[in-house]
């Protein structure tokens, strides 16, 4: 009974955190905020419904289930990769170095290393 | 010595794909832990080649609690954006763009960093300059923008830096 509730609240709080993150992209008003909402809601999402998992492998087929943390571990390694992509996705089709803090280390950001933002960004020491 | 560096050129990747192994099986046996140590001992020697200028972990244990932290800032991420999505107004909201100049050169623990920020509270990494000095985050709800640079810097970064080296 314990258990049944603790897989349940598992579940119902990896659910929760699913809609959250799929609500963020609606809510949201600009492209980069709306990328917020599903790198982390969704990690706790699926981490509820995994742990759930595991407890019910645990309690009701006696044996300890180990491919969830699997799915965890390719989860977080996977996420930031696509949520850098589509990142620079967006820093390269709707912005200009001008609408950024320019990096103060050199002058342009990897994204913007193009041939027509280095001419245009005359007086700044150029990359070697 | 020589002759082990040759059969055994990364030993935690060994181990890691070891352990991998044992749980993508789901069930441990002596059969298929001799087989991921197989695998484990086979995969580093082939793909050797790839890496020619790996880094030397200093301090391998600290990353188990560096992941440890990780996990816990996630937990208390997702309730922090759950709230921001749920509560917040856009119009109070104020994102916004920040600058991380990096202490860290190693490209594995710029990654590493990288990814950490992505799967932390409310900020994302969007790119890093051409010469891999600085890196450009997006901070969801960021009043203040030096407050979460530091933060950055001494929870993460400094951690990092004492595990590369």
């Amino acid at each position: 009974m314990i258990i049944d509730i603790l897989i349940a609240s598992c579940v119902v709080i990896g659910g929760l955190f699913g809609f959250v993150g799929s609500f963020g992209l609606l809510k949201l008003n600009d492209p980069m905020s709306r990328m917020h909402a599903p790198t982390k809601a969704t990690t706790l999402g699926v981490g509820g419904v995994l742990i759930g998992s595991m407890v019910h492998a645990w309690a009701y087929e006696g044996h300890v289930s180990a491919h969830e943390l699997l799915i965890t571990l390719f989860l977080l390694v996977t996420a930031p990769v696509t949520a850098n992509f589509l990142a620079k996705v967006f820093l390269n089709q709707q912005t200009k170095p001008d609408d950024l803090p320019g990096p103060s280390t050199c002058s342009l950001w990897a994204t913007h290393d193009k041939p027509e933002h280095r001419r245009a960004a005359p007086g700044q020491q150029t990359d070697t | 010595m020589k002759l082990l560096n040759r059969f055994l050129p990364h030993p935690l990747l060994t181990l890691m794909l070891t352990v991998i192994w044992l749980l993508l099986v789901n069930r441990f046996s002596l059969n298929s832990l001799l087989f991921g140590f197989f695998l484990g001992l086979l995969i580093p020697v082939i793909t050797q080649p790839y890496w020619p200028n790996r880094p030397k972990l200093k301090k391998p244990l600290k990353l188990i609690s560096y992941a440890l932290l990780v996990i816990w800032d996630i937990v208390v991420a997702n309730v922090a954006v759950a709230r921001i999505v749920l509560f917040m107004p856009n119009s109070k909201r104020r994102p916004a763009w920040v600058e991380i100049p990096l202490d860290i050169r190693t490209p594995e623990a710029i990654a590493m960093l990288g990814g950490t920020i992505t799967m932390t509270p409310g900020t994302l990494t969007a790119d890093i300059s051409a010469q891999g000095r600085s890196l450009l985050v997006h901070c969801l709800h960021a009043p203040d923008t030096d407050e979460i640079r530091d933060e950055i810097k001494t929870r993460y970064e400094a951690r990092l830096k004492e595990i590369f080296g």
